[in-house]
């Protein structure tokens, strides 16, 4: 992973994020998002290190927070926007705008309204594989706020006692909406807990994607050769309010905010690269450039879209339509 | 027609389709080596072995969430309760994933998921092994209910099931596991949504389920002897509920009796008795008329267990009454 090219790309992936995030919480202010909105701007390094290593038929389940998931699981932000814009060409075609993304066809098993499935669901996923004999992977992504739930203690042990193919990818962005962590866990270092279910559990700067990187590659390995589950610690900060439109600063000051903004994961990895000299300004900025077109260009698929058709609203709620 | 119990009948239809269909496997306490509280796996194990007969901890949302996860990855769960009541820690894995997914994902994910166990009053099983549930469940989209009360139908049912791609609680009451019935060999399917017409009758027609299917049998041959013809139809799914069935025989009786171990409000009956008051009132010489236990957690002892559930004598009592209404 020292060649420049999936430098590169880990920087495209990120990029993407967050200019669909900032495109996103423009267009919420301008009442095109109509439910909620929670954006990953600050955690992108987790998604995009996590899931470099993922094949199209690996799987992944996320969250209220699931934006940054599912672009960097390979979801075409147009079909992003345009769900969020209510649109019938959204990837959940309408049904279920920022926290019901599903796109199985790129591996996105859906983010989720409710705190903790996603855990379980992944821990299915690998049995599945593993039944099947197949060497693809399962991954929840998970906040802080989740691993306090029954359902991690359930899923990780059920994953640990079975050997499952998943990663736990904690994204401890200190705060359960506006609850710092410390004030609802006994012990604080989730990593800690991985060890409770015979798996390791890695603590990490969720902020470097190369630290991500490194460790989601031997994460993936481990469960590909069926040496079973890891838990992954991403300790990071979402530098935007829980969900657009909320207050930022009762719970958290302006100064730890901007804080957290000078350890941007997008700035970081934009250092080590022109420290290292694996890619220019110029050819960083150029990138920035053709990304900020994609999303430009989204987010217009987005507005000119259809509405879904009123007709339609009850199908699909059984498999035979 | 060889006869077996329920228990059998439905154990000869998951061993069938697991030896047709690898993809699926079983979830659940004790269904390994020990082969299932309820001999729900008996023998399976020995086949199989632990990856698809899986021994679980006692995680119930832990592992009905597992199950919605591998069902949308390409297996097909069984997962078996052992008591309908335990599983109510997984309520919101049944009725926010596993219901919804399939709509939440526009029908691109499959949600074939098959979720058993047993429910009904007796054995002194007192308030946490005795609840029924099936209305509840029956109440949310996405979700397939069935509720058997005869071995066949039990064997046809679960086939269904195990090759149905929406996901399927299967309700088996404890007091009928072990009754007898005739069961066809082989491959056996019965349609979801196709009620039994268990007695063909004229004078008044009664809808029940499980146990009281076979209560209701019990006081249609009482009233027989009086003259008295019962139409007795076990919808044997609740949803879907076959409407035909039970509104063309209220049109030939004029009279329903809805016959319920389950509570009333907001119950299977009462949905059933606002289906006849909505489109099969100009059909009623009568009132509807329902039946259901007592609504009351299960109590213990056997004289008030007994008092909570609709006897046989109560059954033909108000059949009796509404034939004079
Ligand atoms: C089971 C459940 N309880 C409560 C909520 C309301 N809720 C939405 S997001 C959230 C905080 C989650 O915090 P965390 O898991 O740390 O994720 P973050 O928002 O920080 O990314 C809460 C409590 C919910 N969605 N689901
Ligand atoms: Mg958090």
């Amino acid at each position: 992973m020292q060649e420049k090219q999936p430098f590169l790309e880990l920087y495209r992936t990120m990029m993407l994020i967050r200019l669909c995030e900032e495109r996103l919480a423009k267009s919420h202010s301008r009442g095109l998002v109509h439910g909620a909105c929670h954006t990953y701007v600050g955690q992108e390094a987790i998604a995009t290190g996590v899931s470099a290593h993922l094949r199209l038929e690996d799987v992944v389940f996320s969250t209220h927070r699931g934006h940054g998931h599912a672009l960097a699981k390979g979801l075409d932000p147009r079909q992003l926007i345009a769900e969020l814009y209510g649109r019938e060409t959204g990837c959940s075609r309408g049904r279920g705008g920022s926290m019901h993304l599903f796109a199985p066809e790129v591996g996105l098993m859906g983010t989720s309204g409710i705190v903790g499935p996603c855990i379980l669901q992944a821990a299915g996923a690998g049995y599945s594989f593993k039944l099947l004999k197949t060497d693809r992977v399962a991954v929840a992504f998970f906040g802080d706020g989740a691993v306090n739930n029954g359902a991690f203690h359930e899923g990780l042990n059920m994953a640990g006692i079975w050997k499952l193919p998943v990663l736990f990818v904690c994204e401890n962005n200190q705060f359960a909406t506006e609850v710092p962590f410390a004030c609802s866990a006994g012990n604080p270092r989730v990593a800690h807990r991985g060890a409770a279910y015979g798996m390791p559990g890695i603590e990490l700067d969720g902020n470097d994607v190369l630290a991500v990187h490194t460790a989601a590659g031997e994460a993936v390995a481990r469960a590909r050769n069926g040496e079973g589950p890891t838990l992954l610690e991403c300790i990071t900060y979402r530098t935007r309010p829980h969900s657009e439109g909320m207050g930022d600063f009762t719970y958290r000051t302006r100064e730890d905010v901007e804080q957290w903004k000078t350890r941007c994961p997008i700035l970081k990895l934009k250092r080590h690269a022109l420290e290292t000299g694996w890619a220019s300004i110029e050819a960083l900025d150029t990138l920035e450039r053709e990304v900020a077109a994609v999303v430009e260009l989204a987010h217009e698929f987005g507005e000119q879209s259809d509405w879904p058709n009123p007709a339609t609203a009850t199908h699909h709620v059984y498999a035979s339509h | 027609m060889r006869q077996l119990t329920m228990m059998k009948a439905t154990l000869e239809a998951l061993s069938g389709e697991m030896a047709r269909n690898p993809a699926i496997f079983v979830l659940g306490e004790g269904i390994g080596k020990r082969g299932g509280n309820f001999n729900t796996t008996s023998g399976l194990f020995d086949f199989h072995g632990p990856q698809r007969l899986r021994d679980t901890p006692i995680s119930e949302r832990g592992f009905v969430g597992l199950a919605c996860g591998a069902a949308m990855t390409g297996t097909r769960p069984v997962v078996d309760f052992m008591f309908a009541d335990f599983v109510l820690d997984a309520a919101g894995e049944i009725i926010n994933q596993i219901a919804k997914i399939q709509y939440m994902s526009s029908g691109r994910i499959k949600m074939p998921i098959v979720l058993r166990g047993c429910i009904g009053i007796g054995h002194a099983a007192a308030t946490h092994h005795s609840g029924s549930y099936y209305s509840l469940y029956a109440q949310f989209p996405g979700l397939r209910v069935v509720v058997p009360s005869m071995p066949g139908d039990a064997k046809g049912l679960l086939t269904t099931a195990l090759r149905c791609d929406d996901p399927v609680l299967f309700l088996e009451h404890r007091e009928v596991l072990g009754l007898k019935g005739p069961v066809p060999e082989g491959d056996h399917l019965v349609e979801f949504g196709k009620a039994s017409v268990m007695r063909q009758g004229s004078d008044v027609t009664v809808v029940a389920l499980a146990l009281m299917v076979h209560k209701a049998l019990a006081a249609c041959d009482i009233l027989e002897r009086d003259g008295i013809s019962v139409e007795l139809i076990d919808p044997r799914t609740i949803a879907p509920l076959d409407h035909d069935t039970i509104l063309r025989s209220v049109a030939k009786t004029g009279r329903l009796l809805i016959v319920d171990e389950a509570f009333a409000p907001c119950g299977i009956g009462a949905e059933i008795a606002a289906l006849v008051a909505d489109v099969g009132f100009d059909e009623l010489d009568a009132p509807i008329r329902r039946l259901n236990g007592a609504h009351t957690p299960t109590p213990y002892s056997p004289p008030l267990e007994t008092a909570v559930v609709p006897s046989t004598e109560i059954i033909t009592q108000a059949i009796r009454d509404l034939c004079d209404e």
